[in-house]
């Protein structure tokens, strides 16, 4: 067996996981393990200019490909600055590994130099985090944060690393374990059968059937089996902002997105229906809007991995603890052999009723103005341009919303927002770590230029490793859904919602060595996109004046039911 | 409602706190918590004592086990069970009190564990109902000081919570 240093363990380790990038910044703590970095070539290291970036690089990864991503930091700041992004992986379920480095073992509870307690401060925030307390047990403590960070409910896991643990000059037998079992950890691998059989039933029985589907569906990569089961039944679809690409937008039976700024026809139809099938999704609160009103007439089937998403805001009727992919797919085995199939009258008057509903989409569709490109517009210009294709990532804002209303995802994992925290700041990083895996694929994220200022010191990131991202940036000089709730609600005062002062970012592009173009008139903006797209080796940014007062529709009215939205500035239904 | 959950748990630093922790980041009421390692040292027993809603209830119950050092645990509330709590207590004792506290103390089943000519100490075991009452028997002038345990607990009959 070989000796190796906690140093060279914890990389080898990573290699033997199957990890080829690494995010990070070093630090004292951790400068053991990079030099055990720099000693080999397996396990590629890219250095971000803020842990946080590091962060949500791992976790746009992680999202295009559902494999964990792997974060590498220094203790005190550099583990602190890791925290957004650990709650914002959190928060969607997202598979992530943090290594932070720690003062060593000796200084712990001294308040010494760049000393965190790490392991307090992420606690609410992980699905689990362990401190390495010999080095010789650096290979099952990684193979564990590998496994709890992917399996069950998936979530970030922290390990906090003193320094004395990766010290050069000790070296302990490595030997990497296959798997590694907990006996308090053993996430449900199939749903149950009778429950499942249930649900079947009720589903066939059904007469205004909704099928509302979550990130779930994404991250237990269920598309297939929920794509199936749906055109099987013939069911209305509608995903969460977590779960587009779930369930192709472009489906006939799609009726877009649910819940705050979803669809009309949607929204309608949750509220009217008879049956919830609820999959790999949790009842949000932006989802149900007030949970007391929350369709008063469905009963609900709700498959979830964690127990503990089920009747946590909405009571299920059926639970079903399990992976979705299994219990879809044995849903749709039971549907077929069934001798029931679902009442063709009753699902023709729900569709035909469902139709009526889409047809106020032009009531909250935007309309152009000779003053301003509208924001929708640039969307749906990018959704040409790309042919519907690319891997979109957002920061948070309006144009979050407009991204998800007017790109129409029709594959999984290609849709990457930072739904659950809200996280400004995300979509730039995020986009970054996914081209990083993807290069010739199209990655764009669609900002704000409150957002994309949260971490736009990335620039200098992208030029040092040529990450070609292309960033559109939906510029109306203010924090735009920030001011849309003052018009809303604050009889438009709009306290703190402006941008003044802002970088010249074409300018600021160039100091980058990026190409930056503005936009500011309508006939220039195919034009800018095109361009944009045919320099693949450049990260482009587009800034685009649009429409500083539109608001996004429709808009859930606050503590009503599914069914009470504003569809425009004078509209309420 | 009132409820008793006893959790069995890695024995591992910073188990406890995560359940701690979870009691303050989701606004659950923790009202009484004992831990102690078990016969199988890797093992801690933990019993804590909460009140909610059967919703609230049925969230806390699942959240605890959605913590990875949490191996096992009950509502011991759900079933017939047996609860104890110990409480120490120090009570001003001298002259005609000191006959009146013995016979109080006999009455309530408990013991005077050490003596000054002043003070005696009380150990006394039961729900916390009884050493409620206990307390309001003796009076609060002569209480100096009281310690309590916290509740454990334990199903009645062939019902065990092992691995």
């Amino acid at each position: 067996m070989e000796l190796l240093s906690g140093g060279d363990m914890l990389v080898r380790a990573l290699k033997d996981e199957g990890v080829e990038y690494i995010y990070g910044y070093p630090g004292g703590a951790a400068l053991h393990i990079y030099d055990a970095l720099f000693r080999q070539d397996d396990v590629k290291h890219l250095l971000v200019r803020h842990e946080q970036a590091a962060t949500h690089m791992a976790d746009g990864y992680a999202r295009a490909t559902g494999e964990p991503g792997v974060v590498l930091v220094t203790s005190g700041p550099g583990a602190t600055n890791t925290i957004t992004g650990i709650a914002t992986a959190s928060m969607d379920s997202i598979p992530m590994v943090v290594l932070c480095g720690q003062v060593v073992s000796s200084l712990i509870g001294e308040d010494a130099f760049q000393e965190t307690d790490m392991i307090g401060v992420s606690r609410p925030i992980v699905k689990h985090n362990m401190t390495v307390r010999h080095p010789s047990e650096i290979p099952t403590l990684v193979k564990k944060a590998f496994y709890l960070a992917k399996t069950g409910r998936p979530g970030p896991v922290v390990l906090d690393i003193p320094k004395d643990m990766t010290a050069p000059n000790e070296h302990y037998e490595y030997h990497y374990p296959d798997k590694v079992s907990l006996r308090s950890y053993n996430p449900a691998m199939r749903g149950h059968a009778g429950q499942i059989k249930k649900a079947v039933d009720m589903l066939l029985a059904a007469r205004r059937p909704m099928i509302y589907a979550g990130g779930g569906v994404i991250l237990g990569r269920a598309s297939k089996e929920l794509t199936d089961l749906a055109h099987e039944l013939g069911y209305p679809v509608t995903n969460t902002i977590m779960g587009l690409g779930g369930f192709p937008a472009t489906d006939p039976q799609s009726l877009g997105w649910l819940g705050m700024h979803g669809s009309y026809e949607s929204n309608m139809a949750m509220h009217h229906s008879d049956l919830i099938l609820a999959v790999g999704a949790r009842f949000d609160d932006r989802v149900t809007n007030a949970t007391d009103k929350f369709c008063p007439g469905a009963r609900i089937i709700h498959i979830d991995i964690d127990p503990a998403s089920i009747s946590k805001t909405v009571q299920a009727d059926v639970p079903i603890v399990g992976p979705v992919h299994s219990v879809l797919s044995e849903m749709l085995s039971l549907v077929r052999e069934s001798s029931a199939s679902p009442d063709q009258e009753a699902l023709d008057a729900w569709w035909k009723q469902i139709r009526e509903w889409g047809k106020y989409r032009p009531r909250y569709y935007y309309e152009k103005n000779d003053d301003h490109i509208m924001p929708q517009e640039v969307i749906e210009a990018l959704y040409k341009v790309t042919n519907g294709d690319a891997y979109v990532t957002s920061d948070v804002g309006q144009h979050q919303m407009f991204a998800a209303q007017y790109y129409p995802f029709d594959k999984p994992n290609r849709w990457i927002n930072s739904g659950g925290l809200g996280t400004m700041g995300f979509g730039f990083p995020a986009a970054m770590g996914v081209k990083l895996h993807f290069p010739d694929e199209e990655v764009v994220c669609v900002t704000g230029e409150g957002s994309i200022q949260m971490n736009i010191q990335e620039l200098s990131t992208c030029k040092q490793y040529d990450l070609p991202v292309k960033i559109v940036n939906l510029n109306n000089q203010a924090l735009g859904m920030v001011k849309q709730w003052q018009d809303m609600n604050y009889e438009a005062r709009h306290a703190h919602s402006y941008m003044d002062s802002l970088p010249d970012f074409v300018k600021l592009m160039e100091a980058y060595g990026h190409v930056g173009i503005k936009v500011t008139k309508r006939e220039e903006l195919m034009p800018a996109l095109e361009k944009a797209f045919a320099m693949k080796d450049k990260l482009v940014f587009l800034d685009i004046y649009v429409d500083p007062f539109e608001h996004v529709y429709p808009m859930q009215v606050a503590r009503g039911s599914m069914k009470d939205m504003w569809l425009s500035k004078t509209e309420r239904v | 409602m009132r409820r008793i959950i006893s959790i069995l748990m890695e024995n591992e630093p910073g188990a406890l706190s995560r359940v701690v922790g979870l009691f303050s980041q989701r606004n659950y009421n923790i009202e009484t918590l004992t831990v102690a390692p078990t016969e199988d040292p890797s093992l801690s027993r933990l019993t804590l004592t909460t009140v909610g809603s059967d919703k609230v209830i049925e969230q806390i119950t699942k959240q605890l086990n959605k913590l990875i050092e949490v191996v096992k645990l009950v509502d011991l509330t759900e079933g017939n069970h047996i609860e104890r709590e110990l409480m120490l207590i120090k009570l001003k004792a001298s002259g005609a009190q000191r006959a009146e506290i013995k016979r109080t103390v006999d009455i309530f089943r408990g013991q005077i564990v050490d003596v000054t000519s002043t003070v005696y100490t009380v150990q006394l075991t039961g729900d916390g109902e009884k050493l409620d009452a206990f307390i309001q028997a003796v009076g609060t002038v002569g209480v100096l000081e009281v310690v309590r345990s916290g509740v454990s607990g334990i199903s009645r009959g062939e019902k065990v919570l092992s691995l």
